[in-house]
């Protein structure tokens, strides 16, 4: 695509689409209106400033992004001078629950349990309704698991990283890693591979 | 011998930390001949592949990001 003439052209649309996605990511994460507004605010200032070229609207997407991650880390990295992670909530407690009884006593899976084939993942990546339900399932999360999960694998810190952000031990992060990778895995499983949705 | 559920801890610590030799060719016998665990194996890098494609600003697109 060539319609991206300038650091944001003249496709005005284009620039209240990006803003909207980058505020939803931001607030996903932030879980605060006001500081989502504010970064999402500094990365499009930074981003304009920067004058840069672009090949198109998804290179632009790219570099927007990247500069919005670093804005969501600075972010993260302030507050969690002032807020730590806080313990285990009564929900982490359920998911814990549901995951055990995926298992028979010797740890293996339930026959109706077992992890399905989710099939080709490109050809759901690239299903627009699946990030509405991948959304979904990551505010189903509790607000702690979610935010360590996002701050892995959205801003693709390292767990040494995390431990030291939320003051938390890193076999507690590995803990709380695997029980939001479940519980996400889970609600897919539930919500978009079983409910047939690839057949359309 | 790892079970299914120590198995699900290992393959979410591989996307977090390099796995001990020991650790890894215990997973790969345990991935040969347990289909739910291999499945649960590419559902994790599915996720993995997902968040790097939403952190990027693909998520809700489907025009964009290919």
């Amino acid at each position: 695509m060539s319609d991206a003439a300038g650091p944001f052209g003249p496709d005005a649309q284009f620039l209240v689409e990006i803003r909207r996605d980058m505020l939803r990511f931001a607030n996903l994460q932030l879980r605060d209106d006001h500081l989502a507004e504010d970064v999402v605010q500094e990365a499009i200032a930074a981003a304009l400033g920067a004058q840069q070229g672009f090949a198109g609207r998804s290179a632009l997407k790219t570099w927007v992004f990247t500069i919005l991650r670093n804005k969501i880390v600075d972010a993260i990295r302030q507050r969690s001078r002032t807020v730590g992670l806080g313990d285990a909530a009564p929900e982490d407690e359920d998911l814990d629950q549901a995951f055990d009884v995926l298992f028979k006593a010797n740890g293996h899976w339930r026959p109706d349990e077992r992890p399905a084939d989710w099939g080709d993942p490109e050809a759901t990546l690239h299903q627009k309704q699946f990030w509405a339900v991948f959304e979904a399932c990551l505010e189903h999360l509790p607000a702690s698991t979610a935010r360590v999960f996002m701050m892995r694998e959205f801003l693709e810190l390292d767990t040494g990283e995390i431990c030291r952000e939320l003051r938390i031990s890193a076999s507690n992060c590995h803990v709380i890693l695997h029980r939001a990778r479940n519980g996400l895995r889970r609600c897919l499983e539930r919500s978009w591979f079983a409910a047939g949705a690839a057949s359309c | 011998m790892l079970n299914c559920r120590d198995v699900t801890h290992l393959l979410s610590e591989g996307q977090d930390r390099r796995l001990s030799l020991a650790e890894r060719v215990m997973l790969r016998a345990h991935l040969l001949v347990c289909r739910g665990c291999a499945n649960f194996s590419r559902q994790m890098s599915f996720l993995r592949a997902a968040s790097r494609r939403y952190g990027a600003g693909f998520g809700s697109d489907d025009e964009l990001g290919r």
